[in-house]
């Protein structure tokens, strides 16, 4: 009996919470990270806590098992939804749970210990490397195989993004991690030089467009219309956006190696493309924010819309701050210095990580079987310490990052330098105090989170039973 | 680049462009109902997912629609100027080789104007003229002082510009030539010859060299070996060769460290070190102004006579940083 059929939601679940545990720990090695650069004492001369090794840590947990966390389970349960089919098996979904936090795992041991690729937001070695592949096709098979299983005609718009999102980095991932290995933990990439660096950040770039942006579009497409309770703003500029988007992003890497020994065409192409890339982004915003009109008055009652209204500006502010960035003139400032770390983060804090709250604060009650959170006022409380955190970083990295920029650069008349490197570094410990509390603030919303979910799960009315899948309506 | 690359390339530059613009055009035509739409109510398309997922039909915002062309223009534009297009340079002629090279050209035209009135004068001449010693600072911060600190009082391995001593010497000319040429500095390991007895003895007795109390038994048998094997280089008193740069051990000042154990751990396992040339890098002309600053630094009357690199602390070398602000004019 077709009615019969149930969504599976353990998988969500189990995504969800992990999302929860990863994204404290995440940040909280980041804040660790931000006070060694403070009090490099505090690495405690053990080679494992070195910030050399800690960063590595501190990006994969954020991006990979937070952030990796969060679109497992919010596409698994979109797909379902949207497709209204369960998914299409049970055990490649577990399997790809049980996978991916084996991973997390092995990246939390390997990485201290110094085991690296050495390749930015790609270190992990070899054999993990071939893990992530095989969980990725899991994962690819699952979801496919769910939208396949559609009783609706028409895909919608969030699932055509998970869908890019799913199929780009499995692409990315392993054109990039090519290597010939020496050792079981040891191996060195096929690529030469600036090809290495150029696949690199072909790689790396497309991390941040697929893996941080068209995946959490897919979140966006799904949850701000429902909490707005509106339909999405309009289907065409959605279509136009995603393959521009998708077209366009491709291309965008070699900005990541201005003025370097990549050839200058491929710089340039790296930059104009970024610049076409403002619009396509923009797309979704608009989406998103045009969505919410029309529901402007729920802001005063609803936190979760905040968050969501918040991360749309950030992410618009960040897709725009992007391509300036990508200026050659622009960039010879700019790179190297921490106005990059401040970029980065407006769009990692700024844009996932809120998207990814406010779809998180949505998802408990709705797999619990609770109307809401436990605390509404604790999702409030959540907001605004996060929000002024994410700002205090952010503004304390600009500050240091153009100041640093402009103090590198400066020259007397005899040709030397005006400031020596420890001069610019000193220079920035008042903004490194600053981003250390703006870190510590959004860990504070985090845990508060924490123990929000918990109360809420912990409630005796909460529930897991299946929820039957809804019947397609035939407008 | 070989032909077919650079023509795949180029072409699919141009197509991805292309298909944008494509894109933006037939997405941008009216459809039946905008007119409705843009009055404040617009129709869903239709499709309803979830329950309640809706979407409306919207026509594309104007001005976005303008961003997404005039970005589209200005990137064709740019395309034509400048390096994009696989090996077609751009009209402009730039690359940032060139741009590198004129820079660098002017740049260097204008430091010789403010190098000119230095030329043909002698280290100390030069150490006499606050002109020149202000630019000396500077070049002082930009090449010397990542090993000897910006308040150049060095560290463990990398001598103290302050000190009285110099291993090599500190007559303008010696300074210049190891500035200009650099130093090898070897000091080889003795433990095989010496065995630990030995080395205990050697060291107790370099220890008391500089006037401090060791064992006396120690000391009379070091002083027996230390003519045999160090004094060739240290000289029999132990006030060292600064032909050979080797040290004055009978002072207060250690490259690396003046405790028995450091004494113990340089004779056992010897000493490599090396000040890198730097004619090449900067000419004689900034050699001369750099052995001239080097000159003007001296023990400041405040300082312990005691005073040794590596014991002055860390943080207080880092701390100190010197302001090298220079005449900044024009920049």
């Amino acid at each position: 009996m077709q009615l019969a059929e149930t969504y599976n939601d353990k998988v969500v679940r189990q995504f969800t919470l992990a999302t929860v545990v990863w994204g404290i720990v995440g940040m909280l090695v980041g804040v660790v990270i931000a006070a060694q650069l403070l009090f490099p004492a505090l690495n405690f001369d053990l080679p494992w806590l070195t910030y050399s090794r800690l960063r590595p840590l501190h990006t994969n947990a954020v991006i990979f098992a937070f952030g990796g966390s969060a679109l497992f389970a919010t596409s698994y349960y979109v797909v379902q939804r949207t497709c209204h089919a369960r998914l299409i098996s049970d055990g490649l979904a577990a399997f790809t749970f049980w996978g991916w936090q084996l991973v997390i795992l092995l990246a939390a041991i390997t990485l201290p210990l110094g085991i690296t690729s050495g390749k930015e937001y790609a270190e992990l070695e070899w054999p993990i490397d071939l893990l992530i592949t095989v969980v990725w096709v899991a994962y690819g098979v699952v979801f496919f195989g769910t939208i396949v299983r559609r009783k609706v005609k028409h895909i919608y718009v969030a699932n055509w993004f998970f869908a890019a999102f799913i199929i780009t980095v499995a692409v990315l991932h392993v054109v990039n991690s090519m290597a010939v290995p020496v050792t079981a933990l040891k191996s060195y990439s096929v690529y030469p030089g600036v090809v290495d660096a150029m696949v690199q950040w072909w790689y790396g770039h497309n991390a941040v467009g697929f893996f941080l942006t068209a995946g959490f579009l897919g979140i966006m497409y799904y949850f701000v219309p429902k909490q707005a309770g509106r339909p999405v703003y309009s289907y065409r500029l959605s279509v136009v956006h995603f393959w521009a988007l998708i077209s366009i992003y491709m291309w965008a890497g070699p900005h990541h190696l201005i003025y370097t020994s990549l050839p200058d065409w491929a710089q340039s192409l790296g930059m104009v493309f970024s610049l076409i890339l403002i619009a396509p982004s923009w797309g979704g915003m608009i989406n998103g924010i045009m969505t919410l009109s029309g529901a402007w008055h729920k802001l005063r009652t609803d936190p979760i819309l905040k968050f969501m209204i918040v991360s749309l500006s950030f992410y618009g502010m960040s897709t725009f701050e992007g391509p300036m960035m990508s200026i050659k003139s622009v960039n010879a400032l700019s790179h190297y210095t921490e106005w990059t770390i401040g970029h980065v983060h407006s769009g990692a804090l700024g844009w996932v990580a809120m998207i990814t709250i406010g779809a998180v604060y949505m998802l408990v009650p709705r797999l619990y079987g609770r109307t809401e959170m436990y605390s509404t006022k604790a999702i409030d409380a959540h907001f605004w310490v996060m929000t002024i955190g994410i700002v205090l970083y952010v503004a304390a990295m600009w500050i240091a990052g153009v100041m640093e920029g402009l103090m590198w650069r400066a020259t007397n008349a005899d040709g030397t330098l005006t400031y020596t490197f420890v001069e610019s570094l000193k220079s920035k410990y008042p903004y490194y105090a600053v981003r250390l509390l703006g870190g510590v603030m959004v860990l504070a919303g985090m845990f508060l989170m924490a123990w929000n979910v918990l109360r809420t799960i912990r409630n005796p009315q909460a529930s897991t039973a299946d929820q039957p899948v809804l019947a397609p309506s035939h407008a | 680049m070989s032909g077919f690359w650079n023509g795949w390339i180029v072409v699919l530059t141009l197509a991805n462009v292309a298909g944008a613009l494509w894109l933006l055009w037939a997405t941008s035509r009216r459809e039946p109902n905008d007119a409705r739409a843009e009055q404040g109510d617009p129709d869903t398309t239709g499709h309803t997912w979830d329950g309640d997922l809706k979407e409306y039909n919207n026509p594309l915002p104007r001005w976005w629609l303008w961003l997404f062309y005039g970005s589209v223009a200005f990137g064709v534009g740019y395309m034509v100027l400048f390096p994009a297009l696989g090996s077609f340079g751009g009209a402009l002629g730039w690359s940032q080789a060139g741009q590198w090279q004129a820079q660098t050209l002017e740049a260097e035209r204008r430091a010789n104007e403010q190098f000119a009135k230095f030329a043909g004068k002698s280290v100390v001449e030069l150490q006499r003229d606050p002109d020149a010693m202000r630019v000396a600072r500077n070049l002082y911060a930009n090449n010397c002082a990542m090993c000897h600190g910006s308040d150049a009082r060095g560290a463990k391995g990398f001598p103290n510009l302050h000190a009285t001593n110099f291993q090599y010497g500190k007559e303008p000319d010696t300074l210049v030539a190891t500035i200009a040429l650099g130093r090898q500095g070897v000091m080889p390991a003795w433990a095989d010859a010496l065995g630990a007895q030995g080395v205990e003895e050697v060291a107790s007795y370099v220890y008391s060299l500089s006037g401090r109390k060791a064992p006396a038994d120690l000391v009379a048998g070091g002083q027996a070996k230390f003519g045999m094997f160090c004094a060739s280089c240290h000289g029999a008193d132990g006030t060292g060769m600064p032909v050979l740069g080797a040290p004055n051990l009978t002072d207060q000042y250690w490259t690396y460290g003046g405790s028995i154990e450091a004494i113990k751990e340089t004779i056992t396992a010897g000493r490599q070190n090396q000040m890198p040339a730097h004619l090449d890098l900067l000419g004689e002309q900034r050699v001369k102004l750099l052995a001239a600053y080097v000159l003007s630094l001296g023990p400041p009357a405040a300082e312990p006579a005691t005073q040794t690199a590596q014991n002055v602390p860390a943080a207080d070398a880092a701390a100190a940083v010197v302001p090298v602000t220079g005449d900044a004019s024009g920049h």
